[in-house]
């Protein structure tokens, strides 16, 4: 299908971008690995689409003290690659690889798949397990928002209306902080049947499921367990997840509950 | 027209320069502005992958790309890449061991071979299959395309 | 048996097979490495218009108005048209054939003129100058809909409490029974029987290209090229020719290439034809494309099937009786044409198949829903019937307490007891099953796998093996269509011409879809004249161009194709050796054409290079005898007569892990020992094979086209529709036994379409095989993570 017509900007400076933003009918566009596919469907139908990827300052991963703030608009497949990232976030490492294939890496951006919030995706789950913090800026200049805070609901986050997500921070994983990353998907690249970003750090667990409900969810209930037989009985506490067209409720938590035991070991 | 902005983009070595509707994705420009039909397109959801084009050195599916968006870029089709003879013996490999049958996804399907070639020349059997794991081929079952890459990276097996 | 003796030079003389049997890149590939072929899609045209249709969103629905004035003001309009008005320009159909007693199916029209009757139906046509521009004015189009009930359940639809067309008085297509006698005293003196009821999902072709239709009407000469992406271009020249009354060699369909078709783009389209339609009214090229979307609604879908099966056998292992009710959904349209009968007509002829049992019962329905039209795709028929007798074949040999390669092997039709008739009626002229059973034991390391798997098993880890023995159809003679009174054609001609600088042209009537058809001809043509590959060309799909025929389907190109270039290619090297004898002056027993040559045949020594034959022939024919004229293009056609169909046989096996805590299932390996006869390219055959048996692992593990209760279609998209991609895909083993067949002088039998004749089968069985130990089971394909832990009880 052929998208409908719409407008096209493409600012030079944040501030011109945010007035762009804040026009009716205005989208961001960023890697556009998943809003040019709802366009060339029909699905979606905004009237101008503001291009920030003239930005450089959303570009880049940095490592300060540590803090690993990476620009929102970082793809992929440069986060695949970060030495940064690989040595201070290996969940964020281990997850590139799941994420769609390599030419979509190439353009896909942490940004938009924050701020698009699907279920089904790797970031959003990350963020929530690594406790991150998401840096929004609006005309009244940055806000940052806790990760826990910012998945709302089904493709609805923390955002208002007119922000733009400008980068996210995280802190670097201590030596002593164990994290894992596991995924079930009927092919490669595939949105997630059903994943798990967890972290632990401390004694205690943070276990961040994806596609298992309409947003990122922490599965606080099984994360307090004492032990994996427990952590699996409460699942049914934290999750009720909603079938798909393959799978239905209970092999959702079936599934999930096979996750949590691969993971318990290695955290 | 009501919307076109104007962009300036390199085409396989040869600077256009056009008029273009925000709305036309890369692929779509290339085939009906430039008759560039090598490139084909297979769903438009980015996912069969046969719209693989090379922008800024870098594989991207071309019907996820706004065509206003390579304004400044580089883009190399298999036209161009053909010509220059950058993919000359990933094809012959392909031609030896008929790893196309009806075509379609082959022009990407190299594209996404080159790629590896490029990025990771010691690449296993597996790590081929998963690096191809994003275009779609009806005709082959993948395995002659992994066979004829394999051949390029490693020699005759 | 060995390899087939081919003497392609006259008899007596030396042996030589030439390109035959050999692994000739094809020429005709080059093209495509470089994306430099030429798609329907590449195809430019001036005053090119684009088509766009207004699709039901209903399954079934009453179309009470049209609003079409905000939607022909719009941008680029050339004009917007209801059912009404294409059918002033195109008939309506019936897809009925008469050898299949019975059917029924209403007429369907180009686009729809009173009623919906799926989601999806076209209800009408928007022309604009370019695609974008019609898809807008698409959206500007108002429809006022009465609802009516869906039926969408199979059985529902065969119980018909709502019958979808009331002038046919139930939602029965087509009905079949046959009955050999005997199968209840089988039952009844069986030490066991077996039952079991197998499913089977709806899918369809996803071919990487859409469908794709450029109609050229020349207003000035009445006439109408069409260039279609379709597998049978002489079919649609009659079908333009008959439905948009221009007479018929007035009408040309030119084929380019094609992106993949499988069977998806043999069939006509409603859609397809009203861009024809259009083209005629409105006098300029109309383009149309079926975009994913519209792909996934619109092009045929297959092989939905429930399926109860009994078997009857002794304790000792041999098969008594077979018995088959099969139920099958199509759409509301039997499809034009082939019609939809088919594929459960070939259930019930092919279950069983290898088999010696003598008795058998079938009962099949093919009942109308409200669902897309299905028709045939690649095995038509024998995804199933393979995959519902080997299942149970499996579970008999399982209950015995047998090795189910041995339980085959008691009961697999001898090599030697051809020519052989199958309770069915269908005919075998020879086939190989004993053969294949043992090269693939040993190809696989069978004992070996069986050790491996045991002992993994111990550690939990789930193997399985899965074998798949197989018939399947070839080469059909009009027993096919032709009998029933479709203006198909089963016999196909091939022209070749001499050119003057000695090369060579051959046309042929079979066409290309990457298959690898060109390559086979070029070579057979090459070996059969005596000239080096690269000296031919090759052209296909041109109803101007070549002669008459059917075209590509049900695995013939090989066959039937490739006999007639061979019998061609002979008779121009006899035409061309009297030409030689009239120019060297001497007896044409002392020649024969080699390597681009007129060589002396004893002494091998070239006498005159082709060229130089050409040049006298076209040029200075003033020097030759005042009675003679060369011949230099002969055309030849060859039509299957002895058997209805020849069969091929072959079997497959399939090793897979089962993961029994994920549901999901690894592909480790995959195996085919193919008989189809003389092999003319062994890697263009491997790789038809190979292909095939992707396509059937799709059907086994990923392929499904969901619909909810009311017949809207939930997954028609590349993300939620999946097909195999490479990382899951194993690698496949292929060998083969050749038996040709005596019917031609090639000996080819057709194979394209084996490999997802028995994958499927062989993929369940492997997954079942997996679970055995575990108690579990699986009968419903495809084989989800979902279907797999509740057959393990993992999950209520």
């Amino acid at each position: 299908m052929k998208a409908a017509s719409f407008a096209y900007a493409k600012p030079r400076a944040l501030a011109e971008a945010l007035d762009l933003a804040a026009r009716p009918g205005a989208k961001i566009l960023a890697g556009g690995q998943s809003l040019i596919p709802s366009l060339n469907m029909r699905l979606s139908y905004p009237e101008l689409l503001v291009d920030i990827n003239g930005l450089d300052e959303l570009k880049g991963i940095r490592l300060d003290k540590d803090i690993v703030r990476i620009g929102a608009l970082a793809t992929h497949a440069e986060i695949g690659k970060s030495d940064v990232v690989t040595k201070h976030l290996p969940l964020l490492s281990t997850a590139v690889p799941h994420i769609a294939h390599p030419a979509i890496r190439n353009r896909g951006t942490i940004g938009g798949s924050l701020a698009l919030a699907d279920p089904a995706a790797e970031y959003p789950a990350c963020v929530l397990a690594l406790d991150a913090t998401i840096i929004a800026t609006g005309k009244k200049g940055e806000r940052k928002i806790k990760a826990g805070d910012f998945f709302n609901g089904l493709f609805e986050t923390a955002l208002k209306p007119g922000e733009i997500l400008t980068a996210v921070e995280f802190k670097a994983q201590k030596k002593d902080e164990k994290s894992a990353f596991l995924e079930l998907a009927r092919r490669q690249g595939d949105y997630a049947t059903i994943g798990l970003a967890a972290f632990a750090t401390n004694g205690t667990k943070r276990l961040a499921y994806f596609g298992a409900a309409d947003r990122p969810v922490l599965a606080q209930n099984a994360a307090k367990a004492k032990d994996l037989e427990s952590a699996k009985a409460a699942l049914a506490k934290d999750l009720q997840p909603s079938a798909d067209l393959y799978h239905s409720t209970a092999t959702k938590l079936h599934l999930a509950r096979v996750l949590l035991e691969r993971a318990w070991n290695t955290l | 027209m009501e919307h076109a902005v104007e962009a300036t983009l390199t085409v396989n070595g040869t600077e256009v320069r056009r008029r273009i509707e925000p709305r036309q994705h890369l692929v779509d420009f290339l085939r009906e502005e430039l008759g560039l039909t090598g490139s084909h397109i297979g769903c438009e959801h980015g996912v069969c992958g046969a719209c693989t084009v090379r922008v800024n050195g870098e594989i991207v599916r071309g019907c996820l790309m706004l065509a206003v968006q390579a304004d400044g870029c580089q883009v190399e089709t298999i036209e161009g890449l053909s010509d220059s003879g950058e993919l000359a013996q990933l094809q012959k490999a392909f031609h030896e061991r008929n790893a196309l049958q009806c075509g379609f996804c082959t022009p990407a399907m190299l594209l996404a071979a080159r790629d590896l070639q490029l990025s990771n020349p010691r690449a296993s059997r597996e790590e081929i299959r998963a690096h191809l794991s994003g275009n779609y081929c009806r005709c082959t079952g993948y395995q002659a395309i992994v066979d004829a890459i394999e051949e390029v990276l490693h020699g005759k097996g | 048996m060995g390899r087939a003796e081919l003497p392609l030079h006259a008899p007596g003389t030396q042996l030589d097979k030439g390109y035959i049997g050999q692994s000739v890149p094809r020429p005709n590939a080059q093209r495509l490495l470089q994306g430099r072929g030429a798609f329907t899609d590449d195809l430019r045209f001036p005053r090119l218009a684009h088509v766009a249709f207004f699709r039901s969103p209903h399954a079934h629905a009453r179309i009470r108005k049209l609003d079409f004035s905000k939607a022909v003001r719009a941008p680029g309009v050339i004009g917007v048209f209801d059912g009404r008005a294409v059918a002033e320009y195109c008939t309506p159909w019936v897809a009925v054939l008469a050898h299949l007693k019975g059917i029924k199916s209403p007429p369907q029209h180009a686009v729809a003129i009173e009623r919906a009757c799926c989601q999806g139906e076209a209800c009408a046509a928007v022309v604009a100058e370019s695609r974008s521009q019609a898809e807008d004015a698409v959206a500007l189009i108002e429809a006022d809909w009465e609802a009516l009930p869906a039926v969408i359940d199979m059985d529902e639809s065969l119980a018909g409490r709502t019958v979808i067309h009331p002038e046919l008085g139930d939602n029965i297509c087509f009905k079949r029974e046959l009955d050999t006698g005997g199968v209840d005293e089988a039952f009844a003196q069986a030490d066991l029987v077996v039952e079991e009821t197998y499913g089977f999902g709806r899918h369809t072709g996803v071919c990487a290209e859409g469908r794709a239709i450029l109609a050229d009407y020349n207003a000035g000469e009445h006439s109408l090229t069409v260039y279609h992406a379709t597998q049978a271009p002489h079919m649609m020249q009659d079908i333009f020719s008959r439905h948009l009354g221009i007479p018929e060699a007035s009408v040309r369909v030119i084929t380019k290439d094609v992106g993949g078709s499988y069977g998806i783009k043999v069939h006509v389209y409603p859609d397809e034809m009203a861009t024809a339609a259009l083209s005629v009214m409105l006098r300029r090229p109309v383009k149309f494309l079926a975009d994913r979307l519209e792909s996934f609604l619109s092009d045929i879908h297959a092989r939905e099937h429930k399926a109860k099966v009994r078997l009857a056998c002794t304790s000792a292992g041999e098969i008594l009786a077979f018995e088959l009710d099969d139920l099958t959904p199509i759409g509301p349209y039997s499809v034009y044409p082939r019609t939809s009968g088919i594929e459960g007509n070939q259930v019930v002829n092919l279950t069983g198949g290898p088999y010696k049992h003598q008795k058998y019962r079938a009962r099949m329905h093919v009942v109308f829903t409200n669902k897309n039209v299905t028709c045939q795709y690649r095995a038509v028929g024998h995804p199933i019937a393979v995959a519902l007798t080997e299942a149970i074949v499996d579970l008999a040999a399982h209950k015995l307490g047998m090795d189910p390669a041995e339980f085959r092997r008691k009961n697999l039709i001898p090599d030697d007891a051809y020519p052989y008739t199958f309770p069915s009626g269908i005919k075998f002229e020879q086939l190989s099953h004993h053969q294949t059973l043992d090269k693939l034991l040993a190809l696989m390391d069978y004992r070996k796998l069986r050790e491996e798997q045991a002992a993994l098993r111990k550690k939990r880890v789930y193997r399985g093996i899965g074998l798949a023995a197989m018939i399947e159809v070839t080469n059909p003679s009009p027993a096919f269509y032709g009998v029933g009174g479709a203006r198909i054609s089963a016999q196909d001609g091939a022209t070749l011409r001499l050119e003057p600088t000695g090369m060579l042209t051959v046309m042929c009537s079979v066409t290309e879809q990457g298959q690898g058809t060109e390559a086979i001809f070029a070579q057979i043509a090459a070996s059969a004249v005596g000239v080096s590959m690269d000296k031919v060309r090759v052209i296909t799909g041109d109803t101007g161009v070549t002669p008459y025929g059917g075209g590509t389907w049900a695995s013939r190109g090989a066959g039937i194709g490739g006999e007639a270039v061979l019998l061609a290619g002979r008779a121009l090297r006899a035409n061309m050796l009297d030409l030689a004898a009239a120019i060297l002056k001497v007896d044409k027993a002392e020649l024969d054409v080699r390597d681009n040559a007129v060589v002396h045949k004893l002494t091998q020594e070239a006498k005159m290079p082709l060229a130089e034959l050409g040049r006298v022939g076209y040029f200075r024919p003033d020097t030759l005898p005042p009675d003679f004229q060369a011949e230099l293009t002969v055309t030849r056609h060859y039509t299957p007569r002895q058997y209805g169909f020849s069969f091929t046989n072959g079997i497959q096996a399939s090793l897979v892990e089962v993961d029994p805590d994920t549901g999901l299932v690894k592909l480790l390996k995959h195996w085919c020992v193919e008989d189809c006869g003389t092999v003319i390219n062994p890697m263009l055959v491997d790789e038809q094979i190979r292909g095939g048996v992707v396509q059937g692992i799709g059907a086994a593990l990923y392929e499904e086209c969901l619909y909810d209760a009311s017949g809207q279609l939930l997954n028609g998209n590349m993300a939620d529709y999946l097909v195999p991609m490479a990382l899951e895909m194993p690698d496949i083993v292929c060998a083969h036994i050749e038996t040709p067949t005596r019917q031609s002088q090639l000996g080819a039998k057709g194979v394209g379409e084996a490999g997802t004749a028995g994958a499927p089968g062989a993929v369940m069985n492997a997954v079942n095989d997996a679970l055995a130990p575990l108690n579990a089971r699986v009968t419903s394909m495809p084989f989800t993570p979902e279907r797999i832990l509740r057959a393990l009880g993992r999950v209520a």
